[in-house]
This record gives C-alpha cells, sequence and structure tokens, in this order.
C-alpha cells in the first residue's frame, strides 16, 4: 500500500523532510502502526516519533488516533501540537 | 461562512461591514483581533513565522464553525488568519460572528478562537535574540476548550497523548 507522509513544524524540521511517499509492509494497517514502522528507521526518526513524544497526526487532513486506518493513496501528517491564534 | 487563509493584513471595519451587509435581522456583532505580542515567556520577540497545512486548516476551520453553528442561532461567522512572516503588533487572526442577539455571538467567538487555538494546525515560530524556536502549546488553552466539554487531545496534558480521534472531540 502507497501512502503520502507529511511532516509540519518542528518534526519537518528535526526530521529534514517535509513530504514523501511511502510503500508500507503488509502489516502496516493504521496510523499507530506507519508511525511505529517510519520510527524502525532509527536515529532521528526514533526519536522525534517516540511514543509519549508531543506529537499529533492526522489521517486524510483530520486529525486522528493511533487506531485510524490508513488505505491506499491516504495521507498521514504528524506535526506538534497546534499553536495558531 | 467566508474562511481565508492569507499572508495579507486585513481591516475590521471592512471586514465587519462586508459581513453584515444587507442582513437587516442582524442585532449583534462580535468580533476577536489576535495580534503579535513582543514578549513571550520572558524574552523578547523580534518577528514570527507562521506555518500551517494547506487544506486541512480549512476544513478544521470549516469544522470549527459547523460546530458553533451547531450550538448557537448564528447569523454568518467569518474566520480570518493569516501565515507566514509576522511582527509585533501585526494582526493574526479576525474571528467575526453576526446574531439576532448578543448572548450567541459572544459566547460563538469565544468558542471559535478557543477551538481554534487547539485544533486548526498553525505553528508560530518566533525570532527571539536567543535565536528560534517553535512556540510551545499552552495548557492554559486545553483548559479554556474544556470549559465547552470538549478534550482538546493536545498533548503536553497528561492524558493527552496519541487519543484515539473519538476522544479528540
Amino acid at each position: 500500500m502507497n501512502i503520502q507522509i507529511r511532516f509540519f513544524a518542528s518534526v519537518r524540521e528535526a526530521l529534514g523532510t517535509a513530504q514523501e511517499g511511502v510503500d508500507l509492509p503488509e502489516h502496516v494497517h493504521t496510523v499507530g502502526e506507519v508511525r511505529d514502522f517510519l520510527r524502525q528507521r532509527g536515529g532521528v526518526w526514533a526519536e522525534v516519533l517516540a511514543e509519549g513524544r508531543a506529537l499529533r497526526m492526522a489521517y486524510n487532513q483530520q486529525m486522528a488516533g493511533v487506531a485510524t486506518p490508513v488505505a491506499e493513496g491516504g495521507e498521514v501528517a504528524f506535526f506538534p501540537p497546534v499553536t495558531g491564534g | 461562512m467566508p474562511i481565508h487563509i492569507q499572508t495579507e493584513d486585513f481591516d475590521l471595519s471592512t471586514e465587519v461591514a462586508r459581513l453584515r451587509a444587507n442582513q437587516p435581522q442582524v442585532g449583534a456583532v462580535v468580533a476577536f483581533v489576535g495580534t503579535v505580542r513582543d514578549m513571550n515567556e520572558g524574552d523578547a520577540v523580534a518577528s514570527m513565522e507562521l506555518e500551517h497545512y494547506p487544506g486541512m486548516t480549512e476544513k478544521s476551520l470549516q469544522a470549527i464553525v459547523d460546530q458553533a453553528r451547531a450550538r448557537w442561532d448564528l447569523i454568518d461567522v467569518l474566520v480570518i488568519h493569516r501565515v507566514g512572516p509576522l511582527k509585533p503588533l501585526d494582526q493574526i487572526v479576525l474571528v467575526a460572528v453576526t446574531s439576532r442577539h448578543r448572548g450567541e455571538a459572544f459566547a460563538a467567538c469565544e468558542f471559535i478562537m478557543d477551538y481554534l487555538k487547539t485544533q486548526a494546525p498553525f505553528w508560530k515560530k518566533e525570532q527571539t535574540a536567543q535565536g528560534a524556536r517553535w512556540v510551545d502549546a499552552r495548557v492554559a488553552d486545553d483548559e479554556a476548550m474544556a470549559r465547552w466539554g470538549i478534550s482538546s487531545g493536545q498533548p503536553g496534558t497528561d492524558s493527552a497523548i496519541g487519543l484515539p480521534p473519538e476522544e479528540l472531540g
């Protein structure tokens, strides 16, 4: 399954990338599993996406939780708590 | 129900006049303008950059306005949020609400701002004498949100890390 992954603000800066297309392994079905999968890259990925880090997730441009399912062509985003207004 | 994400400044009088033009049923207009402060957490702020998530930003603001309209009897709502480089004294955000009576407009305007602070994907990066830094989310904003019976799902509070969507309100 192919999805787009986007990163914003401090997460984008720490990872050094804003967007990438990723071909997910078969066992990855949820936003939380995408996060786990990316964390396995190690280094800064393991650090920035670590469990317990203040991180928000979105799927197809709506706030999502770890259990939110992902589908072919979907868009997952990771970013810090929002600070607009 | 206009929602605008823009780099340009806005004029409060012009926007309010446009919002209530030809709407004689309007009896109340409440507007909130957020501006850039020159101090944050004890440091002088020289300038800031506002980043957002194009697409999701508009969707989330629309969802916020829809929730306000479901709660209160409103005539119209306008949200303008600026992005890009900003400096102290600049206007950042305008929320204007029209209704028949003031109670609805006051409540809805505050609700929309509280909701926006914790749910709309904007991020501020400040330039200070100590260098650039991303602004941290404030617990006070989550508490403001909780008054409306909604958990923000913003990390930084004990219960908010990795919440499933049904707990995000």
